[in-house]
């Protein structure tokens, strides 16, 4: 598994312009809607499952960064989109820090060792301090494509 | 709370078990951020491992690395004044609660 595998590189955010979570979710997942990720008229279903998810449990896993995520039936493989804020995001995160680097990610229903590879791959990464502290200071989505095409071929992971 | 150096130094146990993920979607976020809940209410250190890696229990981040799937089996270790307790709760969760989620064939 790699980020070039499930990123949807079109649809980075490197300046998010909203800042409550919900509307982060909306802005992310609107922005895999306008790259053609998304069939017609599902991103509110998805935005709204993502939130009734994040209702549940908290993604923001600390650090500054959330992985907001759900499964849904519209989708047939895996898809991720990065959204970035440097004025920070209440994600009601572990740590009761603002999340400034979120990774969100729609699954498929009915395949959830893919979705657990996927995450397995985000944690492996998000776990470095160096890939976390690149990822925040990015300021447009180039910038963040190159990071994690850089870290696909970082193979000392 | 931490116990003060020299004192029940003698209580220090290792216990390890192995338990295998039973419940369909395996260990994802939902049941991680359950393990690493209950390990955290233990005073020992807490490490998970598979076949490639060891990760400390009591971290979502590095729980969520092991991406164990349904049918995966995982050694749970823990060293330290609870040790066998903390063993015992996180099997409990493991097999026979199955992160309170669907078992396949059930």
């Amino acid at each position: 598994m790699k980020f070039a595998d499930f990123i949807c590189f079109e649809a980075t955010v490197a300046q998010l312009q909203t800042s409550s979570r919900d509307d982060v979710i909306k802005e992310l997942v609107l922005s895999l809607e306008k790259a053609g990720k998304l069939g017609k008229g599902v991103s509110k279903d998805i935005a709204r499952a993502i939130i009734k998810r994040e209702n549940e449990a908290s993604t923001g896993m600390g650090k500054g960064v959330a992985i907001p995520h759900v499964k849904h039936k519209s989708v047939k493989e895996v898809i991720g989109v990065v959204g970035l804020s440097g004025a920070g995001i209440d994600f009601l995160a572990l740590d009761k820090q603002p999340v400034h680097s979120v990774i969100l990610l729609i699954s498929p229903e009915d395949d959830p060792d893919t979705h657990l590879i996927t995450m397995e791959y985000i944690f492996k990464n998000l776990q470095q301090e160096m890939f976390r502290k690149f990822l925040r200071q990015c300021s447009e989505p180039e910038q963040v494509k190159d990071l994690l095409i850089e870290a696909d071929e970082d193979t000392s992971l | 709370m931490k116990k003060k150096a020299g004192e029940n130094t003698l209580e220090k146990v290792v216990c390890e078990t192995e338990v295998e993920i039973k419940n369909a979607d395996g260990l994802h976020m939902r049941p991680a951020m359950q393990f690493v809940d209950i390990a955290n209410r233990f005073d020992s250190d807490i490490t998970v491992s598979n076949a490639e890696t060891s990760v400390d229990g009591k971290s979502i981040m590095q729980i969520s690395m092991l991406a164990a799937t349904c049918g995966s089996k995982l050694k749970i270790r823990a060293e330290g004044p609870d040790a066998q307790q903390a063993v015992d709760a996180l099997s409990e969760l493991v097999e026979q609660k199955h992160f309170d989620e669907p078992v396949p064939g059930e």
